[in-house]
């Protein structure tokens, strides 16, 4: 299999420990964090004044004299009264999030886990507390349960609790369709269980980072609330202090800097924290990159090859090379060296398993590859004319009248947001010049060659209302709809039902036939490439192994490779012998 | 024209179902599981739609140690069967039964019970993993479920990863450094934890490559041949239930239209659906396919056009 090899030499995923460490703006703003909630916790061992004494006389004194940033306005330690105000400022923002955890994550898995009346019960009530305002509601609260940080804290969390709500339930409802949590099911596990291990991993993350957005915010908030001067005037607070300089702005401007500074700090730390989590929690890895498409050719780079041989007027592929650009910057070979040539009104099979490089082969021939991957080297003729390098102007040029694309999955090549008709008509307009109406005729036409019943209101549904047989039957219209000399259909099949597979194979052979197209042909299905193909090419790890007509490869197959994939059909594998009961004990 | 509009107009004009005829080859005293007159119906999309039946009617039974393969397309109904046996569909009438005891409707706590018995391996290799569990403690969590000490449990999944022919370091990396032929000896692996006596296999070699499906299957009837387990194969894929199953049944719109013997079903088929279902199939060889397409036409261009 492709990532066989990749599994085997692959380097454990360094922890998330180590990843933590080795990004600097998670250990940036960890220490800033822990410096500042480090002061404010051991605050009697950073200052020996009180917060609260007041010495008139001091009033607006400057630093000195082991007061390391001067009185206040009543003559107070400032460094003194930041230290243990940080306290409460920062006390209440853990209320408000613990409230707001407690609250929001156990109603959150509950919703998500079970649905039913409780999710719409909680999902409603949600609702309404996210359509309060939350500064008016807490302002009332003030009112009716008196001026305490505290108390406004815990409103605050309630206030907030929404947030995790949604974010957990939202996380949970999308993974209880995953066959893993039927599988949990099925192994007896209780629902306490599968909530504890399948469930809170998938929500830790991004709870955590909420965490730190909450905190912050919170932060924010009460300082706002005691600045506007509704907290509990008699408690040291970040926000009451800046209050209290503010009022004597003129005198004092200083004054307005320390818990400002304070304010700013923390919560700049608690953001980039947050967002520094997101990479390093939510970092999934880029894996064994991307298995279909990254594989590490066998051949080494070499230059462009001088000898061609004789080249097929309609597609003549020659040293076609394509790599990849890895994260690391390193580059990855997934097609190399490959020839094809595909002559007019023949039909060519190109076969592999997954990650042969056979559909980046059809991809390079349409230049129409993924971002990060490039056909580094060799030659693509389409109709004589040289495809590689060519301008994206030139090769939309030849797309649609010289090279058409039939895809494998139908549905998701259809835009939901279009009915088929647009669809079909679209390229017409722009590409034949044909007026809405000549379009319109065009289109039905099309649809009435690829048999499908009833056209007109197949040209009125959006593709959700057809079936997965039907959208291919739309897509291969679509494709020949420009009259192309080539057709690269990339298994076309592959996700119909096997009795529609035979429709769309009969559909594909007559609509060849009748224009004469060159089709090349992806498939990993050795029968579809005995039904339909005239040539057959078999790919391997980016490389082609073997090339010859269909009969003699199939029945002759010369290449080991060829042969393994051959012998693993299962066509005339004999059929399993009755059952028969075992010998007793045997169990 | 394409396989549903023309399903209608051919199932009118079959009998109801082909249940009750082969199926009487196997005795209730023989069966391990006994699925009667199964009926499975989801909620109708929008307000005050009406059911839609997906079952309709099945009747099933498989001896210990026997494969029975379930064909069909989807939308048949086939994977449902299976998840009805799991109790993971609520079952809207008919019986369940399992070694004699009915399962349907079953409590969760004699769910989990029945769960030492009954176990699943599930298509996706990509979903049917968590990805964020080593594989380790997936392999382990069956076994700590049924409330195997930790210790102990740590030995078994060394010989699990042994018997499924995984490296035994496999433990400590997580699914996402596994092929998809890696992920589904996993799977199978944590599906034989516990010794169950049935299995589900709900298309376990479909996302497969052709190289990795013979192996998988060979893996199974390996699995098969050395524990006695039997399993409810389902599958899309006659050539895969051919060689998989030792009786094989095909369901059409959640109903079951034949049942036989393996060779028989997949070779010589009664129905008429079946009978397009195999010949639907391309074979990998260019005249035996020429002539199963004129075949196909001759029995079903009518149809088609």
């Amino acid at each position: 299999m492709s990532a066989s090899v990749t599994a085997a030499t692959a380097p454990r995923r360094p922890g998330t420990a180590r990843r933590f460490l080795t990004n600097p703006q998670a250990v940036l703003s960890l220490l800033v964090l822990l410096v500042i909630t480090g002061l404010v916790v051991f605050a009697p061992l950073a200052t020996q004044h009180s917060s609260t004494a007041s010495e008139l006389s001091d009033a607006f004194g400057p630093p000195g004299g082991g007061h390391l940033l001067g009185f206040d306005s009543a003559g107070r330690d400032v460094w003194a009264r930041l230290l243990y105000g940080g306290r409460n400022t920062l006390g209440g923002a853990v209320l408000a999030v613990a409230v707001a955890l407690v609250v929001g994550v156990p109603a959150g898995l509950a919703a998500g886990y079970h649905g039913g009346w409780f999710d719409s019960l909680a999902s409603w009530w949600v609702n309404l507390v996210m359509a309060l305002p939350a500064m008016v509601v807490l302002l009332a609260s003030r009112a009716v349960l008196g001026p305490s940080v505290w108390v406004l804290m815990v409103v605050l969390g309630v206030l907030v609790a929404p947030s995790f709500f949604r974010l957990v339930r939202g996380a949970v409802a999308g993974m209880r369709g995953e066959p893993y949590v039927d599988a949990a099911r099925v192994f007896g596990l209780r629902d306490s269980r599968i909530i504890a291990r399948h469930v809170l991993v998938v929500v830790r993350a991004p709870v955590i980072i909420q965490v730190a957005l909450v905190a912050g915010m919170a932060i924010g908030l009460q300082a706002g609330l005691e600045f506007l001067g509704i907290g509990s005037g008699s408690l040291p607070t970040w926000g009451a202090m800046l209050n209290e300089a503010f009022t004597n702005v003129h005198r004092a401007p200083l004054l307005m800097l320390w818990p400002g500074l304070a304010l700013g700090a923390t919560s700049a730390a608690l953001v980039l924290l947050a967002s520094a989590l997101r990479d390093v929690l939510e970092d999934r890895g880029t894996g064994p990159v991307a298995g279909r498409r990254a594989r590490r050719s066998a051949a080494e780079s070499t230059a462009a090859r001088e000898d061609v041989g004789e080249r097929a007027g309609l597609l003549s592929v020659r040293d076609l090379t394509v790599a990849y650009t890895l994260a690391d910057g390193t580059s990855r070979e997934v097609v190399s060296g490959v020839d094809l040539d595909v002559h007019r009104g023949e039909v060519l099979g190109l076969v592999g398993q997954s990650g042969s490089g056979k559909t980046q082969t059809a991809f390079s021939v349409l230049g129409l590859l993924p971002p990060g991957g490039r056909v580094s080297r060799g030659s693509v003729l389409l109709n004589g004319t040289e495809a590689v390098g060519a301008s994206e102007r030139h090769m939309r040029g030849l797309r649609g009248d010289t090279v058409a694309y039939v895809p494998q999955e139908p549905m998701s090549n259809l835009d939901p947001a279009f009915t088929v008709g647009d669809h079909l008509t679209e390229p017409l307009r722009t590409k034949l010049g044909l007026s809405r109406a000549q379009a319109r005729e065009r289109a039905l036409e099309l649809l009435r060659q690829v048999e499908i019943p009833d056209p007109a209101r197949v040209m009125a549904s959006h593709p959700h209302q057809i079936s997965g047989g039907m959208a291919q039957r739309v897509l291969i219209a679509g494709a020949v709809s420009c009259d192309p000399d080539l057709l690269i259909a990339d298994e076309p099949t592959t996700a119909l039902d096997v009795t529609v597979q035979a429709e769309v194979l009969a559909l594909l052979r007559r609509l060849q036939a009748q224009r004469g197209m060159g089709v090349l042909l992806v498939t990993h299905n050795l029968g579809v490439v005995a039904d339909l193909c005239d040539r057959v090419a078999v790919m391997r790890e980016g490389v082609i192994v073997e090339v010859g007509a269909t009969a003699d490869l199939l029945t002759d197959p010369r290449d080991p490779y060829t042969r393994e994939l051959l012998d693993a059909v299962l066509d005339d594998a004999p059929a399993r012998a009755p059952w028969r009961p075992r010998e007793v004990g045997a169990l | 024209m394409t396989g549903t509009s023309h399903g209608g107009r051919l199932r009118a004009a079959l009998p109801p179902d082909g249940t009750g005829t082969t199926e009487a080859h196997v005795t209730e005293r023989d069966a391990l599981l006994d699925v009667r007159d199964l009926r499975v119906s989801f909620p109708g999309r929008g307000w005050r739609a009406p059911r839609v039946e997906v079952l309709d009617g099945v009747s099933l039974r498989i001896r210990p140690g026997e494969t029975l393969g379930l064909v069909g397309e989807s939308g048949s109904g086939k994977s449902t069967i299976g998840r009805a046996v799991l109790g993971l569909v609520p079952v809207a009438g008919g019986t369940i039964t399992f070694d004699g005891e009915r399962v349907d409707g079953a409590s969760r706590r004699r769910r989990r019970a029945l769960s030492r018995d009954v176990q699943v391996v599930f298509q996706d290799p990509y979903t049917s993993l968590n990805p964020s569990l080593l594989i380790g403690d997936t392999l382990a969590e069956p076994l700590l479920a049924q409330g195997v000490p930790a210790r102990e449990a740590r030995g078994t999944v060394a010989d699990l990863l042994d018997r499924v022919a995984l490296p035994r370091d496999a433990v400590h990396r997580l699914p996402r450094e596994f092929s998809g032929g890696q992920r589904q000896r996993v799977a199978i692996a944590r599906a034989l934890a516990i010794s169950p006596r049935l299995i589900v296999c709900d298309e376990p070699v479909s996302a497969l490559d052709l190289t990795t499906q013979r192996t998988v299957m060979d893996l199974l009837l390996d699995i098969q041949e050395r524990t006695g387990v039997a399993y409810l194969f389902v599958s899309h894929d006659l050539s895969v239930v051919r060689v998989m199953s030792h009786r094989v049944a095909v369901i059409r719109h959640g109903t079951i239209v034949e049942t036989g013997d393996a060779d028989t079903v997949t070779r010589e088929p009664e129905h008429p659906y079946t009978r397009r279902l195999l010949l639907s199939a391309p074979v990998a060889d260019p005249d035996r396919q020429r002539e199963r397409r004129t075949e196909y036409e001759r029995r079903f261009h009518a149809d088609a056009s």
